[in-house]
């Protein structure tokens, strides 16, 4: 059974179509990826699994519990971390702590919240204000509250956004390991060196799931060829092939520029009389990650205008 | 564990509520400090011998008499004779625009009367519409104005006749019932729990949505009635350490008098004040921001104040208002604690009231629980 079997999801706003016809499976101890652009629904379809926003059609099932029916069930299940800091401000990092323990019925809670203090290496810190907390640390405070009763899934909403390699490192080998012993974890993250850890990623824009798959079958499905081009003053170099036919995207990266297209013809036409310039060479590239999704940026009409 | 009701997520609830409650200093402080603060205020405000209030005199004549009575009523301190008028016309301009409390009116045949030995008569009029403003005054005038004749004309007290005795006709103007201060101190009391608990449970659900800590207590697995209890709850004592203030002034600083059961008043108090935590976190699960809900508890309090009989007599209103006026819990817990209080009511003869009370708390209960959105959405 499916961890995540939802299908045919679609929440509106007014007459706004947030998510739109959206179907997501996720097997057990699998760790998905979910990325998209800011104001692409991502959230929302991450409120929707965990009870909190009534889908306005589609049906489906978390943990084996229905998505409309047993949303207390599924609560108690899940680990939900807001993208949002969403602890008591004014409650201590330990008040904090033991205020979920409790909501949970995790005995003794005294324990819970040491062991968690613990690992969060916030033991000193204990009796210090949530909200007087670094965003990095809110993070991590967060996070180490949402897997504290032991969830069978994780909705994490964008949970490393402004946390330090380390803490991201030690974030994900965690995640990793949770996954290891059965944990299913849905993460949303613009990142995509994480999305690049994950099992497989799903691709939401303004609504609509593009793409998903493993990183290597969604860049190999994006069907798009990458050229590399190195030499001097490559900020005119770009602005000339950006008017090229058969270009769709020129952006630096570090000494050389990644050109990319879809059709591999025309973007060898495009780059063909660069080559004899001088100091100017032309090379074969791998498509990154990055260059599907700004390709798919692009093709999306952005309907939230 | 069942999904509706959970003891420890209750607790969890509760201490965290206790703890923000006991964080924010100048909400607690508020909490107990504005109770009494008010009570005093409006306390001693109602309860006061306001001294040199301003009157008018009608002398229709300028006789030895009149000018010994007047100097003994402004040596009482309580008048202060700033208009001398000549006609009836003209004091009652001034008293309708508010200018004088009293007018003080002294016959044209007062002289002509005392050295006859008729009994001498003179009228004085007072703005009632402060009931407790006119009190004092007036009590005192009888004997002063009186002892102040017989001084003028040299006769002793010990030999007064009746009939050397000054007849003092007193007409309460505007509010011929007078509602006595004691009226007002337990009223007093329903009012402020009524502001405090209302306002303080208005912006309970309003408050985390702001803050967006909703989000989080509605992904975990808390249920609404433990929601509400557990917003509620810590308020009730709140609710009941008031009470116990205010009880506590006014016994002490004014002496109104408990006649009835101690218990049977304890009761009433905490019924209404559930009555009025429950309404503030109804008002909380349909206001959208804490602004919001300010708002709606404002809206709510002035009918309340004006249409409950705290201001002015019930029975006095017009129908359609005492209608109005059976709505606001405010105008049930008056009836109730003033019987209580005042006429040592027993249970029997307020158990309807009390009944009506009790049925706001299942009303507002239910709403809340109907209302509580469970979502975002
Ligand atoms: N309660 C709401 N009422 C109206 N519109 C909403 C509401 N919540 C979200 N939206 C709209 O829905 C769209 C999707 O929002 P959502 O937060 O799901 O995006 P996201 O993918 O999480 O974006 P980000 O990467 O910036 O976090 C946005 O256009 C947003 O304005
Ligand atoms: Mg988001």
């Amino acid at each position: 059974m499916n961890a995540i079997d939802v299908h045919g999801l679609v929440k509106r706003f007014g007459d706004k179509t947030v998510v739109n016809d959206v179907t997501m499976q996720v097997a057990r101890g699998e760790i998905v990826g979910f990325l998209g652009p800011n104001g692409s629904g991502k959230t929302t379809t991450i409120r929707i699994m965990c009870g909190l926003l009534t889908p306005d059609e589609g049906d489906g099932t978390v943990l084996g519990f229905n998505l409309r029916t047993e949303g207390l069930k599924i609560k108690r299940e899940v680990g939900y971390m807001t993208q949002r800091f969403s602890f008591y401000e004014d409650l201590t990092i330990a008040e904090n702590l033991a205020f979920v323990a409790r909501l949970y019925d995790l005995k003794p809670v005294g324990a819970h919240v040491d062991r968690t203090l613990e690992e969060l290496g916030l033991a000193s810190r204990r009796n210090q204000l949530a909200g007087t907390l670094s965003g990095g640390w809110k993070q991590r405070l967060a996070l180490a509250a949402c897997i504290m009763h032991q969830p069978k899934l994780l909705l994490l909403d964008e949970p490393t956004a402004g946390v330090d390699p380390k803490a991201r490192r030690d974030f994900w080998d965690e995640i990793h390991r949770l996954a290891a012993d059965g944990l299913t974890v849905l993460v949303s993250t613009h990142y995509m060196d994480e999305a690049e850890r994950c099992h497989r990623i799903s691709y939401i824009s303004y609504g609509t799931m593009l793409a998903t798959g493993s990183v290597a079958d969604v860049v190999r499905d994006a069907g798009l060829v990458t050229y590399l081009v190195d030499g001097p003053k490559l900020e005119k170099l770009a602005a000339e092939l950006r008017e090229r036919p058969g270009v769709e995207q020129v952006a630096p990266f570090g000494a050389s520029l990644h050109v990319v297209g879809s059709d591999e013809e025309a973007l060898k036409a495009a780059l063909q009389d660069l080559d004899g310039r001088e100091g100017v060479r032309v090379s074969r590239g791998e498509t990154s990650l990055e260059d599907v999704f700004i390709q798919f940026m692009a093709n999306s009409t952005d309907n939230m205008q | 564990m069942n999904g509706f009701f959970s003891f420890s997520r209750l607790i969890a609830l509760l201490i965290k509520e206790f703890i923000q409650m006991r964080r924010d200093r100048i909400t607690f402080g508020m909490m107990l400090g504005v109770p009494l603060m008010q009570l005093v205020l409006f306390g001693y405000a109602i309860n006061s011998d306001p001294k040199a209030l301003p009157a008018a005199l009608v002398s229709l004549s300028q006789d030895h008499y009149s000018r010994a009575m007047v100097s003994a009523l402004e040596n009482t301190d309580y008048y202060r004779f700033d208009h001398v008028v000549e006609s009836a016309a003209e004091a009652e301009k001034l008293m309708a625009s508010g200018k004088v409390v009293f007018v003080v009116t002294i016959p044209s045949d007062f002289a002509r009367r005392v050295d006859r030995g008729q009994r001498p008569q003179i009228l004085i009029e007072a703005d009632a519409t402060d009931p407790s403003v006119a009190s004092g005054a007036i009590s005192t005038l009888g004997t002063v104005a009186s002892e102040a004749l017989l001084r003028e004309r040299g006769v002793p007290a010990s030999e007064a006749k009746p009939a050397d005795r000054l007849e003092v006709i007193v007409h309460r103007r505007y509010n011929p019932e007078g509602i006595s201060q004691y009226n007002i101190v337990p009223g007093l009391l329903g009012v402020i729990l009524q502001m405090t608990m209302v306002m303080m449970t208005s912006i309970a659900l309003t408050r985390e949505r702001e803050r967006g800590t909703m989000e989080n207590l509605l992904a975990m697995p808390a249920s609404p009635l433990e929601i509400m209890l557990g917003k509620v709850l810590p308020y009730l004592v709140v609710g009941a350490v008031q009470v116990a203030v205010i009880l506590g002034a006014a016994k002490l600083l004014f002496g109104v008098p408990f006649i009835g059961s101690l218990w049977l008043l304890l009761t009433a108090v905490l019924i209404f004040v559930l009555a009025l935590v429950l309404l503030g976190y109804t008002i909380s699960t349909v206001a959208r921001t804490q602004m919001q809900a300010l708002q709606l508890t404002f809206f709510f309090f002035l009918p309340s104040i004006l249409l409950s009989g705290f201001m002015f007599p019930f029975r006095g209103m017009p129908d359609w208002a005492q209608w109005l006026g059976e709505i606001f819990p405010l105008t049930h817990f008056l009836r109730v604690i003033r019987a209580v209080m005042l006429k040592g009511a027993d249970l029997p003869t307020v158990a309807f009231e009390t009944g009506i009370l009790v049925l706001f708390i299942i009303v507002y209960a239910g709403f809340a629980l109907m209302r509580f959105r469970r979502t975002l959405d």
